[in-house]
């Protein structure tokens, strides 16, 4: 009897308990998914003196390859299991789907508090591609969505020392396109490669065709392709498109470079097999991990036109998003607060080699980062355009410049072959 | 007694025919499900389009349909070059020859490795300016200099390049089937047929092709599924599309999904690949049938 008495009083103590409300004292745990191999060790440290600090435990978990992550993100995005703060690889249009999906938190009010005190602590360039204006062709309402934790630029790079066994000045980058192209003919006497990149990858072709095609006939015209209203036909796009077979033909860029991933670019340049490089300034800690003794210099892509300045894709780095279906969003937003804080910025930058989203840490930055900051004076990014062009366009005026590369298509051909899948495109849109 | 005993049967298939339907037939379904809809993966809401995506693949997809001959004309080499060399070697160590079970270990190391490690590896092998060209420098050092090039990035050497390293890799298996389908053959055939003054090449003509059909037919079918969806090996080695000359359909499905954020329209590309390897595969039973 006084067993089942005893059970009876254990059912109800543990009923009792378990069903008590949780201590309010406990600080939340919060979670971060993020892809940058480079950046974990920092981020593990910032986050024990982040818990040191406030008592809150920061979990930053890692998950590599960048493709990998990717998907893992949109699975959890579909399953609605997301962590607390994370970040997307992607075009502005899966940002969008994202925060229509309510997956986003808009930091907007959080920026602007205290009078705009966490906003004004960033490049306005580094803010804009975590925003969105008001009326943007995505249909979102106007806000930032997500917070920048470092930023880049993408240019050129030149080996010094192979500049001088050139004959030429390892002080004086190119700055014509012209220049450029007589380089080229003394790359290619010399028997030497040239410009190397992860042009097998093809998203930095279109990076470097954009800057061109911003020099070449301005910022207005080429939104004005993307709405529809100027064909890639134009002369001028021909003139972008021409410039891959000049560069080509003049021998600046480096054999194989249509079929080449940008870590054999990158370990090209590092061990002072190519001349130039087209990179975003996270190469500045790669080629420091290959070859610390590397003399290079940053430099922008050399104009072919004075009429319009060279633009260059920059802005956000990475960019960490709050989870808007997270429990703990008021905790993880005072993370990222913390995380973007002056000292924090100064650390990061200095640990990883990447240039901090928090314009008043560049002050103790290497020199050659600050060649890499210096180009954010033009930089631009198909994410702050506000409108955006087909994937299929895009795919097919990248794989056109490979085939103008290898000597298959003529810049005309490419031309006439984009426009018709725009033409295509943009009749499926009318009908929607 | 009649109804007990068929419910008997079907308790013992059931667990097979549950496990089969959740994981092949239910996602088949509902993947063909997500292809009759516009979405773009992230999304909750979901645009029916009815047959548009498949529509779209058929009439309007030229990349899809370059990317299905690309693998057709890998599968073709794989089927050809990659078997002959697997079905020779396996005559070969089927008999009585010195270090034959080193060769077997040899043999079998290729598929072992993972895609990527040979992709590298051949990348480095081949490739001039970021390898140790090997290639080049053998034809160079055996007076065919003027063939010497960069095999993977010329439009017109890249899908076989891609195709004879996807050989390498691949011919252990039907090297390691075709051995075993050896040696299930009497040996006391051969001895009567050579009893009755068979030579070896009507030995092999008469009682080693017709009883290695089934086998044959086996690998073939294994290579052709597994050539088809070949993709890791092609970006490991050419970095991806390579302006469509080394695109196959896994790598078109994945630029929808990843590239264009069209999940609806790659699972409209997932169950076209899918019944194109079905029939595919349909067709080489019911030949070897017919054959046998």
């Amino acid at each position: 009897m006084w067993r089942r008495g005893l059970g009876i009083f254990l059912f109800l103590l543990f009923t009792i308990l378990g069903c008590s409300p949780a201590k309010t004292d406990l600080k939340p745990s919060i979670s971060v998914w993020h892809w940058m191999t480079d950046r974990d060790p920092a981020f593990q440290e910032l986050a024990k003196k982040y818990e040191s600090l406030t008592g809150v435990k920061v979990n930053f978990e890692l998950y590599a390859p960048s493709d990998a992550y990717s998907q893992k993100i949109r699975a959890a995005a579909q399953g609605i299991n997301l962590p607390d703060v994370f970040g997307i690889l992607g075009e502005k249009r899966d940002f969008a789907s994202f925060i229509k999906a309510g997956h986003i938190l808009d930091i907007t009010p959080y920026m602007e508090a205290d009078n705009e005190n966490w906003k004004s602590r960033f490049f306005p360039k580094a803010l804009a591609v975590n925003e969105f204006g008001p009326e943007n062709s995505y249909g979102i309402k106007p806000g930032i969505f997500a917070v920048p934790i470092d930023i880049m630029t993408i240019q050129m790079v030149y080996n010094k020392k192979l500049f001088s066994q050139l004959g030429l000045n390892p002080n004086k980058p190119p700055k014509t396109f012209q220049e450029l192209l007589d380089i080229g003919a003394k790359i290619k006497a010399a028997g030497m490669q040239g410009l190397v990149s992860g042009w097998g990858e093809v998203w930095m072709i279109d990076c470097l065709a954009n800057n061109y095609a911003f020099n070449i006939m301005g910022k207005d015209k080429v939104l004005a392709t993307i709405r529809g209203e100027v064909a890639y036909t134009d002369p001028d796009w021909i003139k972008v498109l021409s410039i891959f077979k000049q560069m080509q033909d003049s021998g600046v860029l480096a054999k194989g470079l249509v079929t080449m991933i940008n870590k054999s670019a990158e370990q090209l340049f590092a061990n002072e097999k190519a001349v130039f490089a087209f990179n975003g300034s996270w190469c500045v800690n790669v080629y420091k991990g290959m070859n610390p003794s590397l003399e290079y210099g940053a430099m922008l892509p050399p104009e072919i036109s004075n009429q319009h300045p060279m633009a260059i894709w920059g802005g956000a780095g990475s960019s960490f998003m709050v989870n808007g279906r997270s429990k703990n969003k008021e905790a993880a937003v005072k993370f990222l607060i913390w995380l973007t804080d002056q000292d924090q910025q100064v650390y990061l930058a200095q640990a990883t080699n990447n240039l901090p989203a928090n314009k008043n840490s560049l002050s103790k930055i290497p020199e050659i980062l600050s060649q890499f900051a210096r180009g954010m004076d033009y930089a631009t990014h198909p994410n702050v355009w506000g409108v955006s062009e087909f994937s299929l366009v895009i795919e097919a005026f990248d794989r056109g410049i490979q085939s103008i590369i290898i000597g298959e298509k003529s810049p005309e051909q490419v031309a006439a072959e984009v426009q018709k899948i725009k033409d295509r495109e943009m009749a499926k849109k009318r009908a929607k | 007694m009649k109804i007990k005993n068929a419910l008997e049967n079907y308790s013992f298939v059931l667990p097979a025919v549950t496990i089969f339907s959740i994981f092949y037939i239910i996602p088949f379904i509902w993947v063909f499900q997500l292809g009759l809809f516009d979405w773009d993966g992230i999304s909750f809401t979901r645009v029916f389009v009815g047959l548009q995506n498949f529509k779209e693949i058929f009439l309007q997809d030229s990349n899809w349909w370059q990317s299905m001959w690309n693998a057709a004309y890998i599968t073709l080499i794989a089927l050809t070059f990659q078997n002959i060399l697997a079905f020779m070697l396996a005559l070969a160590c089927d008999r009585e020859i010195r270090m034959k079970n080193f060769y077997r270990v040899i043999f079998f190391i290729p598929p072992v490795l993972s895609e990527v490690v040979v992709g590298m590896a051949w990348r480095f092998i081949i490739n001039d300016i970021d390898g140790a060209n090997i290639i080049n420098r053998t034809l160079t050092s055996m007076g065919f200099g003027a063939l010497a090039h960069n095999w993977l990035s010329d439009p017109n050497t890249a899908l076989t390049t891609v195709a004879l390293v996807h050989c390498w890799k691949g011919f252990g298996w039907g090297f390691l089937i075709f051995l075993a389908g050896l040696q299930t053959i009497p040996r006391e055939l051969y001895e009567a047929a050579r009893v009755d003054g068979a030579s070896a090449w009507q030995s092999f003509k008469k009682i080693t092709i017709p009883l290695m059909v089934p086998v044959m037919v086996l690998v073939a079918i294994l290579t052709v599924l597994g050539t088809m969806q070949v993709f890791v090996l092609i970006v490991s080695l050419v970095g991806g599309e390579f302006a469509g000359h080394t695109s196959v359909p896994v790598l078109r499905i994945l630029a929808s999904m990843r590239g264009s954020s069209r999940f609806g329209y790659a699972c409209a590309q997932g169950i076209t690949f899918g019944m194109v390897l079905i029939a595919i595969s349909f067709i080489q039973y019911r030949f070897s049938k017919k054959g046998h």
